[in-house]
């Protein structure tokens, strides 16, 4: 519980690391933002060729699955330090939906 | 504000309550709400005990019979059980690592009174034309089919309470993970706020599909959708998933809770340090992630087919190692412990055996062959209610005992204590012990009636008798606790004398602010730690003393939890083409989205304590300390 504000003096070696840090951060953002491009294209250029249905829609869901942890990791600060409840809780919650989404399918559905 | 020493007149006192936000004061509303509705589904049950008391009875007609074995059902899990655990939860879990509050106060009262709104709700369904009768599980193709609105009580209630649950979990969680003072690590924390810290997981992630399942249910019957209708291309084995993906985790959040409060106990009252700590966290997170994957044991006769069938059971088999693991840790805790047995310890080494019976007829349950044999027969309800009664109720009974000074600041009477226990207890293996041999019979669940020639006559009539001793216990309780209020003997900080955890460290019932300093934490069971290092005042703290900002009480959670109510009456109506049900619908829902707006618009930033406050306070309770000791010795020893 911090009562009040501090200010906050840094070290000149300190200046560095965080500079260095944050520009790291960048590329990575750069980077993911790009593929997400990439694979956004892949997605159309799939449903443009007209491939069979079969063939599309487990790519482009898996592609969208992939998009989601760049999302997260790379844009929603995930990979910072301090996620790691966040991450165990949204994963705990995806594994019970995807453990329902299977049983529907396979007992329900199939 | 921070007069709250002084006396207050009823009304104030009543308002006080209304607007609170107020951990400990949420949860003596919880348990009171929850005692109430514990007495009502007590009621039921006795109502069921008495119809099946002999061949052919005719209390009850048929119809009725279901409206009382639904309600006894639901409410019992729903308004009951869980208001009662959560009553602990609040009152216990945030001292136990050091938090002035939970971390959300305002949220915490909002779930409350949508817990409290539902309830009401779905027990007015007895004065407006027929309480639900599809049974607590409440499954489509009956449910689909029944006349009347008890069915959209059930739903519509369900679901305002559900909120209140789901807002209550998450708000422990983020408490737990945020505020724990310093030096309390996650594996430093006491089991009680572990089990509640996985129940609050299991919360958060259960009862989104009891909500889905019961929107469904709410569009189906009110506004013509066909979710569940076969009839219509529906699927009515979609509502019996959900259901039971919320249901089977249920149990778990029932029953957790309670392993929690027996951890406290056997560790107080064997003065030992839990035996097996990392195992007992581990299992506890176990029974956890397993309770989502074995939701279909309850539907093994649905006819999933053989391969699912088989998962289901070798993962329901597998949820009994860890519960395993626990009990040993248990019997070894208290193996070469100096034992005392107050009402707490009794009701503790009771409920390892009787919990044990349960867990073996579930296992039982979890050979699929089997339960075709098994399967709504009243080995199911002997089998579920030795879970139930054997480990949840024998943990709120314990609970009550063990945590009354912590809640109120005087102590129940141990000596009623012990007949309340050995009424209950007795009762509790009377009544359901004898249900497996019925089952074993054939006596099918959910009948109003049966046969003499069925030669069940004798065995129902002992089961009969074993309901009238635990609710002989139950009124021995509540004479004790009119007689302890009445008396209003003060206690000190530990009454028990021998508390190893955080809450014990502080005056019963804590003061508002709970720790006036944040405490420093050093290891597992901080207080014991202090008091066996000689440290008088049982606390080492972590800052100096300070002003405390906290948050000021509120009237809005009541006046949203009441828009809620209202609303449902209007969405309940609706399909009757009463004139009135639309404007209801939208007033509720306007009053609901109105005091959201109110709340969101304007700034409450609370109020200071100041440390000439906090010092004069403290000196109130030194002098208080010292009467006490100086007078008769309150608590145990």
């Amino acid at each position: 519980m911090a009562h009040d504000t501090h200010d906050i003096h840094r070290s000149r070696a300190e200046f560095e690391f965080i500079k260095k840090k944050r520009a790291a951060e960048m590329r990575g953002q750069l980077t993911s933002f790009a593929m997400m491009i990439f694979l956004t294209l892949i997605a159309f250029t799939l449903v443009a060729a007209d491939f069979s249905t079969y063939l599309i829609v487990p790519i482009i869901l898996l592609l969208a699955a992939i998009q989601v942890v760049l999302q997260l990791y790379h844009f929603m600060h995930m990979s910072n330090k301090g996620h790691g409840m966040m991450a165990f809780f949204m994963f705990s919650g995806m594994f019970v939906a995807f453990m329902t989404i299977i049983a529907m399918v396979t007992i329900v559905w199939w | 504000m921070s007069s709250n020493s002084q006396k207050k007149g009823f009304g104030a006192t009543i308002w006080d309550y209304l607007t609170t936000v107020d951990h400990k004061k949420i949860a003596i509303l919880y348990l009171i709400s929850g005692g109430f509705f514990f007495l009502v589904g007590g009621v039921e049950a006795m109502l069921i005990r008495i119809q099946l008391m002999k061949a052919g009875n005719d209390f009850l007609s048929a119809g009725t019979y279901n409206e009382v074995l639904t309600m006894h059902g639901t409410t019992m899990i729903f308004l009951a059980a869980m208001p009662i655990l959560l009553a602990f939860m609040n009152a216990v879990s945030p001292l136990q690592i050091g938090a002035r509050d939970v971390a959300f106060p305002f949220l915490n009262s909002l779930g409350f009174w949508l817990f409290f709104f539902g309830g009401v709700f779905l027990n007015l369904s007895w004065f407006l034309g027929g309480a639900p009768d599809a049974g607590w599980t409440n499954y489509a193709s009956l449910a689909l089919a029944s006349e009347g609105h008890g069915i959209d009580f059930y739903s519509l209630g369900l679901t305002i309470s559900g909120f209140g649950t789901l807002i209550a979990g998450i708000n422990f969680l983020v408490t737990i993970i945020n505020m724990r003072a310093p030096g309390m690590t996650y594996m430093r924390m006491p089991l009680f706020t572990w089990t509640t810290f996985v129940a609050s997981a299991l919360i958060l992630l259960a009862f989104p599909p009891l909500t889905v399942g019961i929107f469904f249910m709410v569009f189906d019957r009110l506004f013509g959708a066909n979710f569940f209708d076969v009839t219509m291309g529906g699927n009515t084995i979609i509502w019996e998933h959900f259901f039971w993906i919320f249901g089977h985790p249920e149990v778990y959040i029932l029953v957790l809770p309670a392993f929690g409060i027996f951890s406290e106990i056997f560790a107080i009252f064997s003065r030992k340090r839990l035996f097996g700590y990392t195992a007992l966290v581990f299992a506890t997170i176990l029974i956890g992630f397993y309770g989502f994957m074995v939701w279909a044991h309850h539907m093994f006769t649905v006819g999933l087919g053989p391969t699912a069938n088989a998962v289901f059971a070798l993962a329901t088999m597998i949820i009994a190692v860890p519960t395993g693991i626990k009990i040993f840790n248990w019997l070894l805790t208290i193996w070469g412990g100096s034992i005392s047995f107050t009402v707490p310890m009794i009701y503790a080494v009771a409920f390892i055996p009787s919990f044990v019976a349960g867990g073996v007829t579930g296992v039982m349950q979890a050979i699929a062959p089997l339960d075709y044999q098994l399967h709504d027969s009243y080995f199911i309800v002997a089998h579920f209610h030795y879970v139930i009664v054997g480990g949840v109720v024998l943990a709120i009974l314990a609970g009550t005992h063990l945590y009354w000074p912590k809640m109120f600041g005087t102590m129940l009477s141990e000596k009623l204590g012990k007949w309340t226990f050995w009424f209950f207890f007795i009762g509790f293996h009377l009544t359901f012990f004898i249900q497996h041999f019925l089952g074993l019979m054939g006596m099918p669940r959910r009948v109003y009636t049966f046969g003499a020639d069925q030669g069940w006559d004798l065995f129902n009539a002992i089961s009969s008798v074993g309901a009238l001793f635990m609710a002989i216990g139950v009124i021995i309780l509540l004479v004790n606790v009119v007689m302890t209020v009445a008396k209003n003997e003060r206690v000190g900080n530990d009454p028990w004398g021998d508390g190893r955890t955080l809450e014990w460290a502080i005056p019963s019932p804590p003061p508002f602010y709970n720790f006036a300093q944040t405490p420093l934490v050093r290891g597992l069971d901080p207080y014991w730690i202090e008091k066996m290092e000689g440290n008088k005042e049982g606390m080492v703290y972590a800052e100096p003393l300070g002003d405390i900002h906290m948050p000021n009480g509120s009237f809005i959670p009541f006046v949203i939890s009441l828009g809620m109510f209202i609303a449902s009456f209007g969405a309940m109506y609706f399909m009757d083409d009463k004139a009135w049900a639309l404007p209801v619908l939208i007033g509720g829902l306007a009053i609901t989205f109105g005091s959201m707006l109110v709340r969101s618009l304007k700034d409450d930033l609370g109020f200071h304590v100041t440390k000439e406050e906090l010092i004069a306070d403290n000196e109130r309770i030194q002098r208080e300390a010292r009467a006490l000791e100086g007078g008769k010795k309150g608590g145990l020893k």
